[in-house]
Parts: structure tokens; C-alpha cells; sequence
């Protein structure tokens, strides 16, 4: 303990000073490319961050990491003519395991037959149950249904989505998700291989 | 920033003037005003309020947004972020404090609670969304909402406040809209007293 | 100030029927172990387990409800405070009112408001309990919630997945098939405009309930209520005070204000489907509370996580603990005043932490990362680097910034040390847990003293300080961060390379019938989940022994005789989160 009353917090002044030194010294270091570019970004959020921690959102944005996931969406596959097929095939594994049952799900059948067919008549998600936890991208069977990377959704009403509003194209998928889009794809060409293979 | 947007009054400056006169309308630069200053509550529920504490920590800082002063007291502030579960015991409080907010005044809800009742909603405690009870203006989705998501909806908050005009804006007006929300009461179950005489004629739901 | 504590020699069998002849009958259920007694012999043998025995903290109180068998049963968990395994024993009731079991308060008064919470959620009546109120749901309120044939307004089926969400899912808001258009019902023919109760009058008659103190003059004594809306309650968390001038009398923590139903909803999620609400507990250290989840459920099922998934869990649940004792520290400082400062200094350095969780398992504070048998991925690339770059360079240096920032400030020396003492005698009594409990002098971690996952493997010290004050609970989580970071070295440097899961991934796992309790140290201190499995995909009970909540049962005895201002810096000293005392 200090015997001179106030030295303690004299000290703890000395560390308000010091960080405050460390503003100038980092902004200097950096001759003025500290803002608004990828580099600065990313310094300000690395191990060696000193001086101002700002990111000046909506101006600057922090990248956000692959895994990373807000509300969910439907995956579709362009043709080459331009139309749109929805990954999904209502198999409602995913409406399965959604911890608040946000999702809602009406399976097609075929007017003639009365069988159900592998897409979604109505795909609901009312996003303000959505947990955002993701369990829903990661059972599915068929990559159909992934979590989005975009967290700027404020509305001015309550926020239910329904299939339009969820359909996001594959290309976009794999804009978001390099790495995971890659892996899956490679091992959705390989099961197709080997069902080909199979019924030969 | 904002002067391009305030000097845009339909009404043409000469040009030896324009370094010396602003023409602007009055609904413009009381908004600006307005929505650069906009005090929010400081009122935490759940887990979305660490979120808040984040948006108004340094990495995010509100304070770019002018509204970095919480008020802890609702005589004092404009906007109240509900961030976090409503639930049946914490409603009756939540509708005294926006009683006690003086207009105009703003509701956020943020995150999937506040707004519809969230994971929890099938819960015997929680309110399925503030909006039963108070007005909301703008929804936040998410669980939580990032910092930046808040921040994109206050931005939100910041577009209605510009796009009102004092002439039709409710607070200014007289009617029945000007009156307070009656508080709910704890009984059996929570009890709306907008709602006692559907209570009261009401089966056994 | 740390002191090495050696880990416990294996408990001596203990030979209990012998000791306690014809009182304890085993529970013989499959996948149940403990001791069922009888209602009269419950004080004797639970006297003679603490003073004869040592078995002196009792960690966990509740109840279960097994209506089909037409009976409730509480169940108590009590360990040593020197380590050890526990004892875990049962009290059966039949299942009509009123029932009534013996409150065990006058033994471990740790059980108050575990009791509380029972009597609230089951209808079970603690004969003997001093101030037996309702604690989470409101006076007055119709219905005991967690009885398993007591139904919320908006119950649809009693276990998910829901019928109305596939095949024919037509989105329907719940609200819209109230008649209320709420989450509402009542019982039949009430009427409100008759209601006469007040909730609050229990409140105020249990707060008048105390020693008047003879001597001195004769004063008025005037009630004060802080909270549910307050800055330094951390959360909706309301405190009603007696004060006689500025001295405080007497104290009732009032909460329930985020009672958000967990272990309701909990019993109608399948087993993976409560792993995000557990994040959603206390949301400050989700990992942890996946951890303790994940342990439970691993018991049940018998598997052991992959080597590199446990590493990656302890790194995970050390790196929570201190992103969650920055915002401790910071809060604490902003209750004594210190508005903000030393917060944004404690949130930069957390929020570095929260960027490895988002690029690890996708979000910043609800991670969902574990999975029964390791964790949901593997660490994304470039993260190994990041964690080592955090923790060998950087965290080390901002810990002792922030120390030399806080520690010697001659305010938080005077507001902190010889305030809000909680002796270690009363820490035990009242089953206070983590840094609360170590900061009284009691090297009780459960890190070292049931080690789980892989622990055992590590070098680090259990923390103590002795003088059990606001400013040793301050230091203590600031030795705790410096123990973590050592932990975390030790991992990152050990990391096997292999698989991160040992099952494959199921979103249905079939756990056999039968109960557990893992517990593991979160950073609020013994974090336990009780489960009980019959079989089904949902649990029968899922309960969680949440160490804020019962923190708190302290909270009133160390306040009484302080002054008012004290409250705050005592509240903010124990640390508590709100999602965790309400769930
Ligand atoms: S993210 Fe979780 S809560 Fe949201 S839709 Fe998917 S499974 Fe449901
Ligand atoms: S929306 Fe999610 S994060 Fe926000 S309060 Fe609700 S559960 Fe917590």
C-alpha cells in the first residue's frame, strides 16, 4: 500500500495519460490510413489495437467472420435460363429442430395424386422468435437452408419472412461462405457420384 | 454533413448569397436537431442490454450518434430501447416508464424478444412483444442484435425522426391518442385493463 | 495471493446405510444412484451429514415432478467443502396438496431460496422455513408453472417438435389463437374488477420481520426500493431495503422480473435444442453454461468427448470466464462510481475475446458451440494464431494495466476494503459459490475439487484471498483472469490435432433413462445441471443450479448493517446476471 495518500490514484491518472498518448502515437504511426480502409479495420480489432478502438459504423464496417450467423435463409440454384430452383425439399428437418419452432413449413403435393413433392408450397419464418442459433443449417441435409451474413434488418414493422423474402441465390451463399460452400459442394458431387455409380 | 440535406429548401438562393444565407424549413432543422440528440433510457433487460452496453462502449460508441447520454430517468429521455425479455412481472413497470417518458418519445425494440416474444414466447411469463402494450417505431431482429444491427436501427429511429412534420406529428395534437397506457396489474395472470370487459365476458380460455 | 491447493485424495467410501441404519433406502431406479428417506428422518440425518460427516456446502435444492407415478420428490445435492464427490439424497412425497417436506434452513441456510424457488415453482411447503414466499412468479399468481400437468396459455403439444410446423405449417402467432390476443389465461369465472390482493403485501410484511434494535434513540424506519429499473442492479433486479437513518436493516432481494421460464421450456425441448437456451442463461459466459450442459448430458449417455474437442472446451470455457470477469470488474467500478472508464477499458479487451468466439461458433455472445461428444466445428483457420497472438502477448499486459489502473486507487481501497464482509463460515453456510466463496478464505473450485473434462491436465492455482471484502472479490476475479490466461497457454500449446466430435451429428440423440448433475466452475462460480432422462427425446427434468441465484441468498446478511450506498457496491462485488437468477 502507498504511505502518500493519493499516489494510488495518481497512478491510475498515469494510465489514462499513457492511453491517451497512445491515440496520437497510433493515429501518427499510421499517417492517416488508419480509417476507412480493410488494414485499419483490422488493426483496430487485432492483438495490437492501441489508441482508438472506433469502427465508425455505418461508414466502416467490421468484417463479420464466416461462421458468423444472423437470421436464416433459403438457398436456391440458378439454371441456366435463369430459374430459380429452391434447394429445400420440405423434408422440415430443419422445422424439426428449431428450439422456439419459429419455422413453418407447408409441404406441396401433387394435385393429381395427392403425394407430396419434394418443395415447399410456404416456408415461414417469423424472425422475431428466430434464436439465431444456427441448428437449423446445420441438420439440413441438403444445404438448403444457411445463416445469413446480413444483420442490418431493422424495420418498421415486426419482422415476418416468408419463402420470397428468404430466397437467397447459391452465388451469394458462396460469396458469404467461401470455405464451407466449397466443402459442401465437393462432397454433394461426390454422393452424386456415388449414386451414379451405384445405379449403373 | 447534414448541411446539404437541411439546405434544401425549394427555394432558390442567389448566388452571391449562398455563402452567407441557409434557407431551410423549420420541420428540417427541428428534426436534425432532434434526431442528433435523441437520449435513450437507461433501461437494460436481458441479454440484449450487454449488446447495448457494447453499442455504447468504445468499439461502436454512440456517442457519434449523440446519443451516448443515458438518462437513467425517464423524465429525461426521448427513446427507450427495450432490450430484452418482456416479461409478465417487468410489463406493468415498462408501461409506467413510457407513461413518465415526456413526448415525443421513441420506442426500439430490440432483438427477437422485444419484438415478438422471442425464444421465449411460449413461456407462461414473458409478453409475446411489447408492441401488446406500448407503441413500437422501429424492430431490431436478431438474438441479440450485433452492436452494429443496433446501431442500424437507431439509424432507423434517426429516418422517422426526419421524416415527421410538426404540423401532423401526434404529440402535438389533441385527441384521444394523447392519453396514457393504463398500467397492467398482477393477478391471477396479467391483467390488461383495456381488456376487463373481454375478461370479464370471456370463457375459460 | 494464490495458494496451491492439492487435488483431494479419492473419497473414502463411506459406508453410509451402516452409519444411518434403516433411514436410507438406495434408489434403485436404472441410471438413479442416492438415498430416498423419510420426511421425519430428514433433519437427523441431514444434521449428522454436515457436523458428523463434513459434508458442509450444500450445492442444490429441487424438486421434481413425477405425475405419472403420483408423486413429487426434492432432491439435495451436498458436497465438502475440502472436495470430494457428494451425497446425494431424496425426499418423496405423494402428489396432493398440501405437501409438505421439512425446510432444511435451519441446517444449510443456503436452501432459502432454493426452497423458495420450489415452493414457488412445485407447491412444495418447507415446513419450518423462516419467510417461505413466492419468489420468482408473483404473489397471487394461479398455479404452481413447472407441475407437469400445469399448462401455459400457449401450450400446444407436451414435447417439440410440434405438429403444426410440418407438413402443413401454416404460420399462425400464437397470440391470434388467445382470446386475449396475449400469452394469457385465467382461472374460470375470475372476475378482475373484484380482485382485492395486493402482490406486494407479503413482500412488505416479511421486510418488517426483524430485530428492533432497543438501544438509542427511537426512529422511523422507512422502506426503500431500488430497482427493477435501476443503473447498479445490473438487470431488472429490485431490492427492498429497511433503513433506519442510513444504516440498513433488514434486505429482500426481489427478482423474477426475467423469469423466462428455462426449465419449463426446457422440458419440452429435445436434449440438443436446449444447448442455445443455456447459452441464454447467464449470457455473459455462454460457454460455460454449454459446458455444464454438454457434462450432463454426456453423463447420460455415456460418451467421452474426442481429445481435441475437450481442449478446445476448457480453452473456450477459460476464455468466457475472463470476458466475463471484465465486465465484473467494470461493472463493480461503475458502481462505486467510476462511471465508464475503467468499463471501456475491461470492454475492449472483451470485446477481442467476443471476436475468437464469433469467428469460432458464429456469434458474439449466444455461441451454441458444444455438442454432446465434443464441439460443433473445429477452429476456423487463422483463430489458433489469434488466440495464441491474444493470450501470450497481449491479455497478459492489459490484465496488469488494468490492475495498475484500479488496484492502488486510494477510493476503491476505502470503498472496498473491510466492506460487505462475508465471513468464511457464512460463505459455506450459505452456499455462496466462485469468487464470493473464494475471496472468504475457502479454496473451493471445482476446477480442482471434482475435476471434470480435462483439468487434471493443467497447472494452475486455485485463488483465495482471506479477508472475504468487496475489494478481495475484486482481486480475486483479477487473479482469476491471470490463472485462466495460464490455462489458456498451456492449451493452445497442447492442442491435438483429430476430429472435434465423437458421434456422428444427430439432431435427435437418444439418451437411456436416468438422472445426472454436472457441474462445472463458471466464472459466477458452481454452475450444475440436473437432468433426468426417461428415455424420451426431451428430458423429464431439466433443472439448473445457477450460482448467481444462489449467491444472492447471502447478499441480505452481508448488506444488514451497512449503509444504503454499500448495496450497489455490494451487489456489483457478487456479480450476478440477472438470466441467470431469474432463468
Ligand atoms: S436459427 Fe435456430 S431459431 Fe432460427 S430458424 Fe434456425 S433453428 Fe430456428
Ligand atoms: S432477443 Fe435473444 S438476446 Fe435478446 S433478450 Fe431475447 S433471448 Fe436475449
Amino acid at each position: 500500500m502507498s504511505d502518500m495518500v493519493g499516489k494510488g490514484i495518481l497512478k491510475s491518472l498515469s494510465v489514462s495519460l499513457k492511453r491517451f498518448a497512445e491515440t496520437y502515437l497510433d493515429d501518427l504511426s499510421w499517417l492517416g490510413k488508419r480509417y476507412r480502409t480493410d488494414k485499419g479495420i483490422a488493426h483496430r480489432g487485432s492483438k495490437d489495437a492501441r489508441g482508438i478502438f472506433t469502427v465508425q459504423y455505418p461508414e466502416e464496417k467490421i468484417p463479420v467472420p464466416e461462421e458468423f450467423r444472423f437470421v436464416p435463409f433459403l438457398v436456391y440454384d440458378e439454371g441456366p435460363n435463369g430459374e430459380k430452383t429452391l434447394r429445400c425439399t420440405s423434408c422440415g428437418i430443419c422445422a424439426k429442430v428449431c428450439p422456439p419452432q419459429c419455422i413453418w413449413i407447408v409441404r406441396s403435393t401433387d394435385p393429381a395424386t395427392g403425394r407430396p413433392i419434394p418443395d415447399p408450397a410456404k416456408f415461414t419464418i417469423d424472425a422475431d422468435l428466430c434464436m439465431n442459433c444456427g441448428l437449423c443449417a446445420e441438420f439440413c441435409p441438403f444445404d438448403a437452408i444457411k445463416m445469413d451474413h446480413d444483420y442490418e434488418l431493422a424495420s418498421f414493422t415486426r419482422n415476418v419472412y416468408d419463402e420470397t423474402k428468404l430466397s437467397k441465390s447459391a452465388k451469394y451463399y458462396e460469396s458469404i461462405r467461401p470455405v464451407n460452400a466449397r466443402r459442401e459442394d465437393a462432397a454433394r458431387a461426390a454422393k452424386a457420384a456415388s449414386r451414379t455409380g451405384q445405379g449403373e | 454533413m447534414e448541411s446539404n440535406e437541411l439546405n434544401s429548401p425549394d427555394y432558390e438562393i442567389p448566388p452571391e448569397l449562398q455563402a452567407q444565407v441557409a434557407i431551410t424549413s423549420l420541420d428540417k432543422i427541428y428534426n436534425w436537431g432532434r434526431s442528433a440528440s435523441v437520449w435513450p433510457l437507461m433501461f437494460g433487460l436481458a441479454c440484449c442490454a450487454i449488446e447495448m452496453i457494447c453499442a455504447a462502449a468504445s468499439r461502436f460508441d454512440i456517442a457519434r450518434f449523440g446519443m451516448e447520454i443515458m438518462r437513467p430517468s425517464p423524465r429525461q429521455s426521448d427513446l427507450m430501447i427495450i432490450s430484452g425479455t418482456v416479461t409478465k412481472k417487468m410489463i406493468p413497470i415498462i408501461v409506467r416508464l413510457y407513461n413518465q417518458m415526456p413526448e415525443p418519445k421513441y420506442v426500439l425494440a430490440m432483438g427477437a424478444c422485444a419484438s415478438g416474444g422471442g425464444p421465449f414466447k411460449e413461456g407462461y411469463n414473458v409478453v409475446s412483444g411489447v408492441d401488446k402494450f406500448i407503441p413500437v417505431d422501429v424492430y431490431v431482429p436478431g438474438c441479440p442484435p450485433t452492436p452494429q444491427a443496433l446501431l442500424n436501427g437507431l439509424m432507423k429511429i434517426q429516418e422517422k425522426i426526419k421524416g415527421e412534420s410538426i404540423k401532423t406529428a401526434r404529440w402535438y395534437q389533441k385527441g384521444p391518442d394523447m392519453a396514457e397506457i393504463p398500467v397492467p396489474m398482477l393477478g391471477p395472470d396479467l391483467i390488461d385493463p383495456r381488456k376487463i370487459t373481454l375478461i370479464q365476458n370471456g370463457k375459460k380460455n | 495471493m494464490a495458494t496451491p491447493v492439492a487435488t483431494p485424495a479419492p473419497a473414502q467410501t463411506l459406508d453410509l446405510p451402516a452409519r444411518f441404519p434403516g433411514v436410507l433406502n438406495p434408489d434403485t431406479r436404472p441410471g438413479y444412484s442416492g438415498w430416498i428417506l423419510d420426511n421425519a428422518n430428514l433433519l437427523k440425518f441431514a444434521t449428522a451429514l454436515r457436523d458428523e460427516l463434513g459434508y458442509d456446502y450444500l450445492s442444490s435444492v429441487t424438486a421434481v415432478d413425477y405425475l405419472p407415478e403420483g408423486k413429487m420428490e426434492v432432491v439435495y445435492h451436498v458436497y465438502k467443502t475440502t472436495g470430494g464427490a457428494g451425497v446425494v439424497f431424496k425426499i418423496q412425497v405423494p402428489r396432493a396438496d398440501p405437501m409438505e417436506v421439512p425446510s432444511l434452513v435451519s441446517i444449510y441456510p443456503g436452501a432459502e431460496l432454493q426452497e423458495r424457488e420450489a415452493w414457488d415453482l412445485f407447491g412444495i411447503k418447507f415446513t419450518g422455513h423462516p419467510d417461505l414466499r413466492r419468489i420468482l412468479m408473483w404473489e397471487g399468481f394461479a398455479g404452481h408453472p413447472m407441475r407437469k400437468d400445469w399448462h401455459e396459455p400457449y401450450f400446444e403439444e407436451e414435447a417439440k417438435p410440434l405438429k403444426s410446423r410440418w407438413p402443413d405449417g401454416r404460420m399462425i402467432m400464437a397470440e391470434s389463437k388467445n382470446l386475449f390476443g396475449d400469452n394469457i389465461s385465467y382461472p374460470d369465472g375470475f372476475n378482475p374488477e373484484s380482485q382485492t390482493f395486493d402482490p406486494e403485501k407479503a413482500l412488505y410484511e416479511a421486510l418488517r420481520s426483524y430485530q428492533k434494535d432497543e438501544v438509542g434513540l427511537d426512529t422511523d424506519h422507512i422502506i426503500v426500493n431500488m430497482g427493477p429499473q435501476h443503473p447498479s442492479t445490473h438487470g431488472v433486479f429490485r431490492v427492498a431495503v429497511v433503513l433506519d437513518g442510513e444504516k440498513i436493516v433488514n434486505l429482500k432481494p426481489v427478482m423474477g422480473y426475467l423469469h423466462r421460464n428455462h426449465e419449463k421450456i426446457g422440458e419440452r425441448n429435445t436434449f440438443i435444442m436446449n444447448m442455445p437456451y443455456t447459452d441464454r442463461l447467464d449470457y455473459l459466459s455462454s460457454m460455460s453454461n454449454n459446458f455444464g450442459y454438454a457434462l450432463a448430458v454426456e453423463k447420460l449417455m455415456n460418451v467421452k468427448p474426442t481429445e481435441r474437442a475437450e481442449y478446445i472446451r476448457v480453452m473456450m470455457a477459460e476464455m468466457t470466464r475472463i470476458a466475463s470477469h471484465l465486465m465484473a470488474i467494470g461493472a463493480l467500478l461503475n458502481d462505486l462510481g467510476a462511471y465508464f472508464t475503467p468499463m471501456l477499458y475491461a470492454l475492449e479487451e472483451r470485446e477481442l475475446l467476443l471476436d475468437i468466439f464469433e469467428a469460432v461458433s458464429g456469434s458474439r455472445m449466444m455461441c451454441n458451440y458444444f455438442r454432446f461428444g465434443g464441439v460443433a466445428r473445429d477452429l476456423p483457420e487463422g483463430t489458433l494464431q489469434k488466440i495464441k497472438g491474444l493470450f501470450f502477448e497481449r491479455l497478459p499486459r492489459k490484465i496488469e494495466e488494468i490492475d495498475r489502473f484500479l488496484s492502488e486507487n486510494e477510493i476503491i481501497r476505502s470503498r472496498g476494503i473491510g466492506q460487505g464482509v462475508l465471513t468464511a463460515e457464512d460463505a459455506i453456510k450459505y452456499s455462496a459459490a466462485g469468487p464470493l466463496l473464494r475471496a472468504s478464505g475457502i479454496p473451493y473450485d471445482v476446477r480442482r475439487a471434482e475435476p471434470y473434462s480435462i483439468y487434471d491436465r493443467f497447472e494452475f492455482d486455485v485463488v483465495v484471498r482471506t479477508n472475504g471484502d468487496i475489494y478481495d472479490r475484486l482481486m480475486v476475479r483479477f487473479d482469476e483472469i491471470r490463472q485462466s490466461i495460464r490455462i489458456v497457454q498451456q492449451a493452445v500449446k497442447q492442442l491435438p490435432n483429430g476430429p472435434v466430435m465423437a458421434l456422428k451429428p444427430m439432431y435427435q440423440v437418444r439418451v437411456p433413462p436416468g438422472e445426472a448433475y454436472g457441474r462445472v466452475e463458471g466464472p459466477k462460480g458452481e454452475l450444475g445441471f440436473y437432468v433426468i432422462s426417461n428415455g424420451k427425446p426431451t428430458p423429464w427434468r431439466y433443472h439448473v443450479r445457477a450460482p448467481s441465484f444462489i449467491n444472492l441468498t447471502a447478499f441480505g446478511p452481508i448488506c444488514i448493517g451497512q449503509k444504503l450506498a454499500d448495496v450497489v457496491a455490494v451487489l456489483g462485488s457478487i456479480d450476478i446476471v440477472l438470466g441467470e437468477v431469474d432463468r
